[in-house]
């Protein structure tokens, strides 16, 4: 005998779906703005913080001020006070796509059990030290496996991280180009 | 002479306008004769225009002949498994006007359609219309949708979108990138690359579909599971199901998809996201993008596969090999140095309804309409899953036709003062 059972991602698919119709409706509520701020401590230690931001017409806040060290392992000579930079782009991306696999999961009826993603990405360092002008800062490529426990066949997980890919902010970020402006005041 | 004397010469009253002398426009021209409704068919240039001369020289339709008919009307030749080229549709659809004896006012453009109290003001060059009713069977693709950035091309780059292209020998010396991965884009792809062009395709999202399977070309499978008469009150998401890319095929004997220009040498990469000083620019999410349309492929198939078919079947359930995506595809190309002469936009078409003056249009400048109910009096054909799926396919006309007819029609027989509750009918979709 199948039993029905509730399928609990912990996402609340339906005020997602809210939001979605409420946002068609009014699309200057749907403008929002992320802000962080950075101050240098020492060497390359610098630790940023993330508070307030802008969304659905008004300034918002999160419960609390995230505070995050970032500096460089003791090979680049540093204190290694926190993760590298290029570590947080992995984090931002590993975090997105997974909170992205959780929703759509939960849209399409699938319980997960356990959802780990483990990421890798390229880079030669002569980009960034100068050596060679045809190296690119960058990564030269990033690799994300994830390791997936749910109630779906495998096409199916397939298709959720594929769709998570689709709807990813920061998967978008990473792969298109974006403009940045950075000036002194 | 009329009653009130604002009829000047050169002013014609009507029931019904219909814009356009395509297979819609004929269809509900045949539709209104029968159910003996004056109108009037408006053609900006000849029966069949756009098939005339706005197609490029290859095209072939993507529906086998068995599949193109309109209502009492089929096709009758001795290739039912053939593809109709664009001369061969023009024919198909001038000789179903002469069979349906469609009195087309040919030559006669569109320059608005406006509407005071319950009337409609029709427009052209030669003389207006005063109508109470209005249908626009004036095409889904009037006009190439180009992406803002191609202004940045450099001067010494041809641009040409799909709209204009007729055959290679208008590309520009050196290679060609194709902007696109729907029918469009992959078609002339293997066009300039069998023309000994490099060739480079941007792919974007896109739908992957074989030509036959299991000896049964791929609409009479569609056929079969009901997806090309899905209604458009059915999707989850009709926005996206309208936007959805036209699946990447060729009228021929043949499957043409992403490997088959892989063979062929054409360099596959991502959407096209930026140029800038000459060098495009695309998206690293390409590989994502080709996982996506292999996994819609497959869960198709296995649709297929779970249908019960009356009859046999040859051959086996078939997996097609998935995509092949190059360990890094470029990521940006700078077009002068790699001697790219042209670039072709098969970035989709859209209608031209620029002689609309009427306030229905979204904030984006799309058609606002509810399966194909634009305004009271106000009707559209043709367009993409306008009612259905197969709303912009020739054979998706006869149902769209019927269902936009019968309601025009009763709206007709209503006095005016009566239509106020058909505008409340009209309001709930009916």
């Amino acid at each position: 005998m199948k039993m029905t059972t509730t399928v609990d991602n912990g996402v609340n698919v339906e005020a997602l779906l809210g939001a979605r119709q409420a946002l068609t409706d009014m699309p200057e509520a749907a403008q929002f703005k992320w802000r962080a701020t950075c101050s240098w401590v020492r060497g390359t230690h610098s630790r940023s913080s993330v508070e307030k931001f802008f969304g659905l017409g008004t300034e918002q806040s999160h419960k609390t001020e995230f505070k995050y060290d970032a500096d460089h392992p003791a090979i680049f000579a540093s204190e290694d006070m926190g993760a590298t930079p290029v570590e947080y782009v992995l984090v931002g991306l590993a975090s997105c796509l997974t909170a992205g696999i959780a929703a759509v999961a939960q849209n399409r009826k699938i319980q997960l059990r356990s959802v780990k993603a483990t990421l890798e990405a390229g880079m030669d360092l002569q980009g960034i030290l100068g050596i060679d002008s045809d190296v690119r800062n960058g990564f030269s490529g990033i690799r994300v496996v994830y390791d997936i426990d749910a109630d779906a066949t495998r096409e199916e997980i397939n298709a959720l991280v594929a769709q998570s890919q689709r709807r990813s902010a920061v998967f978008d970020i990473v792969t298109n180009p974006t403009h940045v402006t950075v000036e002194v005041r | 002479m009329s009653r009130n004397g604002t009829r000047r010469p050169g002013t014609g009253t009507t029931d019904v306008v219909v814009i356009g002398a395509g297979h819609s426009g004929l269809a509900m021209s045949a539709y209104l004769a029968a159910h003996s409704v004056d109108h009037v068919v408006l053609e900006r240039g000849e029966i069949a225009n756009a098939w005339r001369h706005e197609r490029w020289d290859s095209l072939r339709l993507l529906t086998p002949n068995w599949q193109t008919r309109l209502p009492d009307y089929r096709y009758e030749g001795d290739d039912p498994d053939g593809f109709m080229s664009s001369a061969d549709v023009a024919q198909f659809i001038t000789r179903y006007a002469g069979f349906i004896g469609a009195t087309v006012r040919t030559g006669t453009a569109v320059r608005s359609v406006s509407r005071h109290g319950e009337v409609f003001h029709v427009c052209t060059e030669q003389r207006g219309w005063r109508a109470q009713a209005v249908v626009m069977a004036n095409g889904a693709h009037g006009v190439a949708q180009v992406p803002a950035l191609a202004a940045s091309l450099p001067a010494s780059v041809r641009s040409m979108s799909a709209k204009e292209y007729r055959n290679p020998e208008r590309l520009a010396d050196g290679g060609v990138l194709v902007v696109g991965a729907s029918a469009t884009g992959l078609q002339l792809a293997d066009e300039f690359a069998a023309y000994g062009r490099e060739v480079t395709l941007a792919v974007g999202e896109h739908i992957r579909m074989p030509r036959r399977y299991r000896g049964r070309d791929i609409q009479w499978w569609l056929t079969q599971a009901g997806i090309l008469d899905q209604r458009f009150d059915q999707v989850d998401d009709l926005v996206r199901a309208r936007r959805v890319p036209s699946p990447q095929l060729i009228g021929a004997a043949r499957t043409l998809d992403l490997n088959a220009l892989t063979a062929r040498g054409v360099r596959i990469v991502g959407r096209l996201v930026g140029l800038d000083g000459g060098i495009a620019k695309f998206s690293g999410a390409l590989r994502n993008e080709c996982a996506m349309a292999d996994l819609k492929l497959a869960r198709m198939l296995d649709n297929f596969d779970a249908l019960t078919i009356a009859g046999s079947l040859q051959g086996e359930p078939e997996r097609f090999a998935p995509t092949h995506v190059d360990e890094a595809p470029p990521l940006a190309i700078d077009l002068v140095r790699h001697r790219i002469g042209t670039v072709i936009w098969a970035t989709g078409f859209r209608p031209d309804y620029s002689w609309l003056q009427m306030p229905v249009f979204d904030p984006k400048g799309r058609l606002r309409h509810h399966g194909g109910f634009v305004a009271p009096g106000l009707y559209a054909l043709g367009l993409n899953f306008m009612r259905r799926r197969k709303s912009s396919f020739i054979h998706g006309a006869e149902d769209d036709v019927r269902d936009l007819g019968s309601h025009l029609v009763g709206w007709l027989r209503q006095a005016p003062s009566a239509r106020v509750s058909a505008r409340m009918e009209m309001r709930a979709g009916i």
